[in-house]
């Protein structure tokens, strides 16, 4: 970037009056103070899901066992599907920042360009989201209790959670005590009449997740997931209509007729934010 | 814009054909870098247990250090915060970085005392 930002000013001339002592216009200072409240509000949201998870005396889940699954293919891909939303973030942030510098150059033809693949990626995101959460909340099957307190996980061919131990292929597999999601090493089926006898014998079955109660932990897992990809999901929403309603300005020629392209910057700070903040979501909710 | 008495920063923004080439050069090589470890991430995520048995300590470390090193490149790079003046810079990151320090200390201290205090009484 270059002109007031890479002068060398004296400190008496800059914070003399008359001029921002950061040589930034309003606009994009006020966008600043707010992407840091912003970013405050999400640290005290991970911060809050460190505490509970670190005060938790029990198994917490693991990010890599509880999201393995693909669409359309069958089988464990831990964490692939995330990782492949985490590029189409990160490259929708790429295709931003290439949209500001055209706008830097006064090309109205490559800010649109740009900006239309930010706007693809933004929806590609919060699609890959909505897949995540129904997968997240209707689970892989769940498990039951039984009365000597051991968990045993639910199987059966048509991922029939309504009337399991009527559905074809029902069997239950013995879980690890003190791990979720799990089973025995080289437990066996346990199938038949055996099964059904557990079956009918449980204490409860849970499964799939919802705000009380869920298949892979603690209670405070699912909701911290909701909470915590659903405010970075409404960001990205919001994001999205914002750019979109940027990309009408830029085709209409607000911005060339104004003789600078400003607003794409500022929306563009908005959504590397939002690419920031998932790049810890990963990291915190998902990896670690 | 009506007041010509205000310096008008957006309009100084402007760069030539030749700046915006390696400018856009820039861009891709941070987007590869990023890519790069956001592979190593998953890679690492996938088979540390085969890779590093019993390092998960080690392994967590180098996730919280990767993601605060692909942080710094996207604000100092994507957000053009690394080309502004110091003191918006300091202005933005010093106050933030304060009070998180202080609440991810807070915070693990107090849920250590909490953890002992369930392991205890539960």
């Amino acid at each position: 970037m270059s002109g007031e930002a890479t002068k060398a000013i004296s400190g008496d001339v800059l914070w003399g009056g008359g001029r921002s002592p950061f040589s930034i216009s309003y606009g994009k200072m006020m966008m600043w103070f707010f992407l840091v409240s912003d970013a405050l509000t999400f640290s005290g949201l991970l911060i809050a899901y460190g505490f509970v998870r670190h005060a938790y005396t029990g198994a917490w889940p693991i990010g890599e066992e509880v999201f393995r699954a693909f669409p359309g293919l069958h089988g464990d891909y831990p964490l692939l599907y995330v990782a492949l939303m985490t590029a189409i973030l990160i490259f929708s942030s790429v295709t931003m920042v290439l949209a500001v510098e055209a706008g830097h150059r006064m090309d109205k033809r490559g800010v649109i360009k740009w900006l239309f693949f930010t706007v693809a990626g933004g929806l590609l995101f919060v699609g890959s989201q909505a897949w995540e959460w129904s997968h997240f909340i209707h689970g892989s099957g769940g498990y039951i209790t039984s009365p000597d307190g051991a968990k045993y996980w639910v199987h059966n061919e048509t991922h029939d959670t309504h009337d399991p131990a009527h559905a074809p292929g029902f069997h239950l597999v013995k879980a690890v005590p003190g791990h979720y999601l799990i089973g025995e090493e080289g437990a066996h089926h346990i199938e038949g009449e055996a099964a059904m006898t557990l079956w009918n014998d449980r204490l409860e079955y849970i499964d799939g997740a919802n705000m009380t109660r869920n298949e892979y932990g603690p209670p405070q897992y699912a909701n911290f997931f909701f909470f915590i990809t659903g405010f970075h999901g409404f960001h990205v929403f919001s994001g999205v209509v914002i750019n979109f309603i940027v990309l009408l300005m830029v085709m209409k020629g607000v911005f060339h007729r104004r003789g600078h392209y400003e607003m794409v910057e500022k929306a563009g700070l908005y959504w590397h934010f939002v690419d920031l903040v998932w790049v810890f979501v990963f990291t915190f909710f998902y990896l670690v | 814009m009506e007041r010509d008495d205000i310096i008008e920063y957006s309009l100084d923004a402007h760069h030539s054909e030749e700046e915006g080439r390696k400018i856009r050069r820039t861009i891709w090589m941070v987007t590869l870098f990023l890519a790069v470890v956001t592979a190593v991430e998953v890679a690492l995520g996938a088979f540390w247990k085969e890779w590093f048995p019993g390092a998960w300590h080690l392994v967590k470390w180098t996730f919280i250090v990767l993601t605060l090193v692909k942080a710094t490149y996207i604000v100092m790079t994507f957000m053009h915060l690394g080309d502004e003046r110091r003191n918006i810079r300091a202005l933005i990151l010093l106050p933030y970085a304060l009070f998180l320090l202080y609440l991810v200390f807070i915070a693990i201290w107090e849920s250590n005392y909490v953890n002992r205090a369930w392991e205890m009484f539960l």
